[in-house]
């Protein structure tokens, strides 16, 4: 039973990046149309402001030791804590957080400015040179990263308070070794938080039933006079700040470095297409879903049943559904259909 | 008589041969003559062309191509190690069983088109990775990669009496050494057959019904005709194609590794036969040349080299030039190739055959011959969608 409950939450963490990635995926498919294989860069980007932010907060000067009587010893001290003391290295344990404030208005510039600059060309393009331009960027972003912040993973820590495990199985009555770390239950809450704040934007604001309409039948739409194309640019921002939270927040759990984006690229695509092209829905689920099966095959019993199966399992559903159910679990119809 | 012509094979295959054998000559002004590099260009032109022969006639992107390399790099050295160190038991053995791993994948995947077919390839190429890396160990040997050991059996050479050396065994063809200007001559050699077989393809029935499923599968089935097998031929073809370019991978440096296998792999093909030109018969071979030379040349250079390359200029303009250009080079060579990529893609569709095109007619044009005498290339070039 608890091996059972672990697995489950050890899924969800890693389903909650995989549908949050996937999320902003579908959204530029069901909306623009494009295939956007730039998308783990995003990802990555979100992750490496995390890591600028913990950067810039921990500026800091050489001063002397004071600890150190017998000889002049010197250590780097971070200037926010030099100008407000404890403030200040509250502020420093406290980067990631904060660097979500920065994120945001980050992640929606670059995102807009990539859509207007590059992904409004493409268009009319065919899906496969959509591919093609987008891995081509996803590139050159990620060697612009490797270029200023070198090759290593960087590590990037959560809060003190919550690095520590939670210990869920003494809150649930049930084993006292059941425990599991906060931050993996944060990043789950904040992933629900986003996809429900992404949902909920779409389904009951006028904006967000315009894009679904525009998603349902974009002629049309445009036929009643709205400008659609702006209206996707702001949701391509969307799909792009959703992806760099997604990063910003995964930071402390996988130190960034900069092909991480990658891995994640190919995975949730796979996501999206069990989930099915185009549904918003499907992709979420397709990632939790995805994400504790991924958790199970990686338990000794069943790796002891079937060797290595924790490796190929996405793969091997995403190879199943995509013959039994070709439109994926929720996928709507005429959506990416050649 | 035969007309001398572009239509005709026999012409095309004897100036393509003659262009490929003297390779080291005319590559040396610009320092591209020595085998290893060379060799190169002959392996992945042979895998572009292969993979010229899906995409470029079928439409169908395969993100995959890389599990059969990597499927003809471990059966190559599979052979080295059990059979025989002659080159051509390992070639052939890599390309059927490239093959046969392609008959059963693309079965599965031609099943679906489009943005499907492309992540169901690249979901099976994925499990192979995983599985080369984790539980396929006894046979891949895992991370260390596969390579030859002083107590493999090589039976075939144990039978024959070919006595055994002080250290490893070198890769050889019948008693001549795979190695330097021979190891290249012997790609060179297949990759002119492989590049006659792809004509072949190109110009015949067949090769006209790939094209007709691309431009419109819908209508090809409306007219009864069954669309599977084709594509399925040409998916296996291709498949084979990358196994024996695997193969020859192997003969150099019998060592095969997971990482070949990897999609970024699958993804240096697609982009080698799209800064080519896709759907040309030559087009993939520029691309492969192009990236492969740049490759060789850029990631080698340093900042030191920069500053003797720029030293024309002023000191602080040089300085300048050289920290931007800095990050382009060496390690940063995947900056430029993704830049070039991009701007190809945006700018240039059709690869650097259209450029190429498009200049021929530009000067045709100027030149006053109003008839535009391009239909090998606009037959064999003009196919986006």
């Amino acid at each position: 039973m608890d091996a059972i409950l672990i697995q489950i939450l050890n899924g969800l963490d890693k389903g909650g990046a995989y549908a949050l990635i996937a999320l902003g995926l579908t959204l530029t498919f069901g909306t623009l149309g494009v295939v956007n294989f730039a998308h783990g860069a995003l990802f990555m980007l979100g992750a490496f402001c995390a890591v600028s932010v913990q950067q810039l907060l921990t500026l800091s000067k050489s001063v002397k030791d004071e600890s150190i009587t017998f000889f002049d010893a010197y250590k780097d001290q971070p200037y926010l804590e030099i100008w407000w003391g404890d403030t200040g290295t509250a502020i420093i344990d406290y980067a990631v957080p904060i660097s979500i404030l920065f994120a945001i208005p980050i992640m929606l510039l670059i995102g807009v400015a990539m859509e207007r600059g590059l992904i409004k060309h493409f268009y009319k393009r065919s899906h496969a040179e959509q591919i093609l331009v987008t891995f081509g960027f996803a590139i050159v972003v990620q060697e612009i990263i490797k270029a200023f912040y070198g090759a290593n993973p960087i590590p990037t820590p959560a809060p003190d308070i919550v690095s520590g495990s939670a210990a869920i199985g003494a809150m649930l009555g049930l084993s006292e070794s059941l425990v599991y770390p906060w931050w993996r239950l944060i990043y789950l809450l904040f992933a629900g938080v986003v996809i429900f704040a992404v949902f909920a934007f779409l389904k009951y604001t006028t904006f967000g039933m315009v894009v679904r309409a525009g998603m349902a039948d974009r002629e049309t739409v445009s036929l009643l006079g709205i400008n659609v194309e702006r209206r996707f640019t702001i949701v391509f921002g969307i799909a792009t700040v959703v992806a760099g939270l997604a990063g910003v927040m995964y930071a402390p759990i996988l130190p960034p470095d900069y092909h991480m984006g990658m891995d994640f690229l190919v995975l949730s695509f796979v996501v999206v297409v069990v989930g099915g092209m185009g549904s918003l829905g499907g992709a979420v689920a397709a990632g939790f879903l995805l994400g504790i099966l991924q958790s199970f095959a990686s338990m000794n019993e069943i790796k002891s049943i079937f060797p290595g199966i924790d490796q190929i399992i996405i793969y091997l559903v995403a190879v199943v559904i995509l013959l039994v159910r070709p439109r994926g679990l929720m996928g709507r119809e005429g959506v990416m259909e050649d | 008589m035969m007309k001398i012509s572009l239509q005709n094979n026999a012409v095309v295959m004897l100036i393509f041969s003659a262009v490929v054998l003297t390779a080291p000559l005319w590559l040396a002004p610009i320092g591209a003559d020595y085998p290893d590099l060379l060799q190169k260009f002959a392996i992945f032109g042979i895998f572009a062309i292969g993979f010229n022969i899906l995409f470029g006639l079928t439409g169908y992107l395969s993100f995959g191509h890389a599990a059969f390399l990597g499927i003809g790099s471990y059966t190559a050295v599979w052979s080295f190690k059990l059979f025989t160190m002659n080159v051509l038991p390992a070639v052939i053995l890599g390309t059927i069983m490239a093959g046969v791993f392609a008959l059963a994948i693309g079965y599965i995947s031609l099943r679906r088109s489009g943005i499907y077919f492309s992540i169901l390839t690249l979901a099976f190429a994925q499990m192979s990775y995983s599985l080369a890396y984790s539980v396929l160990t006894p046979i891949t040997n895992g991370e260390t990669g596969l390579q030859l050991t002083m107590n493999d059996a090589r039976v075939i050479d144990s039978l024959f009496g070919v006595e055994a050396e002080a250290g490893l065994p070198s890769t050889n063809l019948f008693g001549q050494v795979m190695s330097g200007y021979s190891g290249f001559y012997f790609c060179a050699v297949i990759l002119i057959i492989g590049f006659y077989v792809s004509l072949k393809i190109f110009r015949s029935p067949f090769g006209l019904k790939l094209t007709a499923i691309k431009s419109n599968q819908t209508r090809m089935k409306y007219t009864g005709f069954n669309t599977r097998p084709y594509l399925l031929s040409a998916f296996v073809i291709s498949g084979m194609y990358a196994g024996l370019a695997g193969a020859l991978m192997s003969i150099t440096d019998p060592l095969a590794g997971a990482e070949r296998m990897q999609w970024t792999a699958s993804g240096e093909v697609v982009l080698m036969t799209i800064l080519g030109g896709v759907g040309t018969l030559i087009g993939p071979l520029l691309g492969v040349g192009i990236i492969k030379y740049f490759e060789n040349i850029f990631s080698a250079m340093n900042p030191s080299a920069l500053h003797e390359i720029f030293n024309f200029l002023p000191l602080w303009l040089e300085n300048i030039v050289v920290g931007i250009t800095r990050h382009f080079v060496g390690d940063g060579w995947h900056l430029t190739l993704g830049a070039m990529f991009m701007l190809v893609v945006i700018f240039l569709p059709g690869g650097v055959m259209e450029g190429i095109t498009k200049l021929f007619n530009y000067i045709k044009k100027k030149l006053g011959l109003n008839r535009v005498d391009s239909e090998d290339h606009v037959s064999e070039g003009g196919d986006r969608k």
